[in-house]
């Protein structure tokens, strides 16, 4: 008799466990930043997270209204289980499935960048929103319209009120509780951030560790620190010619800067796919390849892809699935399946 | 009759010399001035969809006219300068909305005032500020609407819009929207112009005092000096690098045209 009481038993706790998963929603949030990430860039003394600035930063993220025709949010392109991106494609389309010129960039680990978009172009993570709302391609909808609606929206007076303590829906509130939802999408908790810090006895296989030996040696210059950005902006050879999209130069309008973009995260690139500013590549081995043979040279070429003369970065492909498997340590699925990020 | 002229000389200048004296004593605590633009097409009132000639020679008329001034600093005659906090010195000019192109600067130190400077635009500081600190004209979302670039974080500091035949653009329209605040990490473009004007008389500011300047910024002048801009040349211009020379002409547009004292 006992013996089947206690399995059912046992059944019965891991379902309302996993049940109590999916209602974590609930819990007081709190950015805390992980320790093994460098000091945050966001000011969080002008605008703190709140559980409640939280909760209606995510419903405004998954918010169609704030595209001209309702079809559009900013969770249609950045997509909470392809690590906020647009999977599978080159380049996103958006309202009027017009496309757009570039790939998107996953939402994560904001607070630790101040310069955003492929180019750099926005300097501030409140402001970042107005640009994918107001670009035709994206969401066509004047910001000051756009916060028009969400004020005329039943739904939004009583959040807006539990967030910052008045019902009065204003630009600068709207953008700080998008900024807060943006804040919390951290992703630290990979098998290499866990083994970093030395966490749950985890530990990293021969072929992952000669891997991150071989990515330190080899990428780490720009991918650096454990964001695996360095926030700054190269010419990483993907062409001869810019014409078409001339990146960091479009903002500063130097010719030095012509063909730059901004180092991408490691992060996640199992849920990320294509890579590269113009998603021009489908897999990390074509990404590796094009390091070891594929430089296309260019006047404004970084110099760590041209020494000497010789184009690229010398890779086996031996050392290239070896940087492979430690690429894999860095995909977090505890961030995709967060239930606290995922619309409501 | 030449001692009662001696008489009434001497009477009349010590009463001045006794109002004067009371004057200079009566100027104490602190008051406002009030900052009239008038917006101005060469020697006329600007109006919209009104023919006017640019130094070019080309024919023109406009649609929009907007420009950002702040950071506004009052210059006494030995150089002091009284700088306002910043905060309050952001407005936005709009030709559409006359009730934006006077405002009232507060709490003004006594004093007599010869110069004002200001800048026409956004200062780099307030130009990568948390939303937090963009309030009322900087409010991107409320009267600053049409005067951010989202794509490349910045105000529009001047913008003017209309249509010319000299423009080979659709609808023969011109825009000239110029910002640029000098680039975040990389040093960029800077369209920062500083205005510096002399006050044909003293801004006497204080307590019981509520002088008005009156500020003339004439559109035709920032077409003018130090390069007679062609529509034909450019009849859009939308990034900062090819702007500046737009700026280095309204740089020179304003003028205090006169000062009442009250």
């Amino acid at each position: 008799m006992m013996n089947k009481i206690i399995p059912v038993f046992f059944f019965a706790v891991l379902l309302s466990a996993s049940c109590n998963k999916g209602k974590d929603t609930k819990q007081d949030v709190r950015f805390v930043s992980p320790a093994n990430f460098p000091a945050p860039k966001y000011n969080f003394n002008s605008n703190p997270v709140t559980t409640a600035g939280f909760e209606l930063g995510r419903k405004l993220f998954y918010e169609t209204q704030l595209s001209r025709d309702n079809s559009t949010s900013c969770g249609s392109c950045h997509i909470s289980f392809s690590a906020f991106t647009h999977h599978g494609h080159s380049v996103s389309h958006g309202i009027d499935n017009k496309l757009g010129t570039r790939n998107a960039p996953p939402v994560m680990n904001m607070a630790w960048s101040d310069e955003f978009m492929w180019d750099g172009g926005i300097n501030q993570l409140d402001m970042l929103p107005i640009a994918p709302i107001e670009n035709p391609v994206e969401m066509d909808l004047e910001f000051a319209i756009a916060v028009q609606k969400i004020k005329n929206n039943a739904a939004y007076p009583p959040l807006f009120k539990s967030a910052f303590g008045s019902s009065e829906i204003t630009g600068p509130k709207l953008l700080q509780a998008l900024s807060q939802f943006m804040n919390m999408l951290i992703s630290a908790n990979s098998k290499y951030d866990k083994w970093k810090r030395g966490e749950n006895g985890i530990t990293l296989s021969t072929d992952e560790l000669e891997g991150l030996q071989l990515f330190q040696q080899k990428c780490s210059s720009c991918h650096s620190t454990d964001l695996f950005t360095d926030n700054k902006f190269h010419n990483n050879g993907i062409k001869n010619s810019f014409s078409t999209d001339s990146g960091r130069a479009h903002i500063t309008q130097l010719p030095q800067d012509v063909g730059k973009f901004k180092t991408p995260s490691v992060r996640n690139l199992k849920y990320t796919p294509p890579y590269m500013h113009d998603g021009s590549f489908s897999t990390l081995a074509q990404v590796l390849e094009h390091y070891n043979s594929g430089i296309k040279n260019s006047a404004t070429l970084d110099t760590l892809l041209n020494q000497n003369g010789v184009l690229g970065i010398p890779l086996s492909v031996q050392e290239q699935q070896k940087i492979i498997a430690f690429l894999n340590t860095l995909n977090d699925e505890g961030f995709i399946k967060d239930q606290r990020f995922a619309e409501q | 009759m030449k001692k009662f002229n001696l008489l009434l000389s001497t009477i009349a200048l010590c009463a001045l010399f006794t109002i004067a004296s009371c004057n200079k004593e009566k100027l104490k605590g602190k008051g406002p001035i009030t900052l009239h633009f008038d917006n101005r097409a060469g020697s006329a009132d600007f109006a919209f969809l009104t023919n006017y000639t640019n130094a070019a020679g080309e024919e023109l008329q406009f649609t929009t006219f907007k420009y950002y001034v702040s950071n506004f600093v009052l210059v006494k005659a030995d150089g002091s300068e009284y700088v306002l906090p910043q905060e309050t010195t952001y407005h936005l000019l709009n030709e559409a909305n006359s009730s934006s192109l006077e405002f009232t600067l507060t709490d003004i130190p006594a004093g007599e005032y010869t110069k004002l400077k200001f800048i026409v635009g956004v200062d780099s500081l307030r130009s990568t500020m948390d939303v937090a600190s963009r309030t009322g004209d900087l409010d991107p979302a409320g009267a600053g609407a049409d005067m951010y670039w989202s794509w490349n974080s910045g105000y529009i500091f001047y913008k003017i819009e209309g249509t010319s035949p000299a423009s080979t653009e659709m609808g023969n329209m011109f825009m000239y929207h110029v910002g640029g605040y000098g680039g975040y990490s990389t040093p960029s473009t800077n369209n920062i112009r500083t205005i510096q004007l002399t006050a044909p008389s003293t801004i006497t500011a204080g307590e019981g005092h509520a002088p008005e300047v009156h500020i003339y910024a004439d559109v035709l002048e920032a077409f003018k000096t130090p390069t007679a801009y062609s529509i034909a040349s450019g009849a859009m211009v939308h990034m900062p690098a090819s702007a500046s020379v737009i700026a280095d002409n309204y740089a020179d547009m304003f003028k205090i045209d006169h000062v009442h004292n009250e």
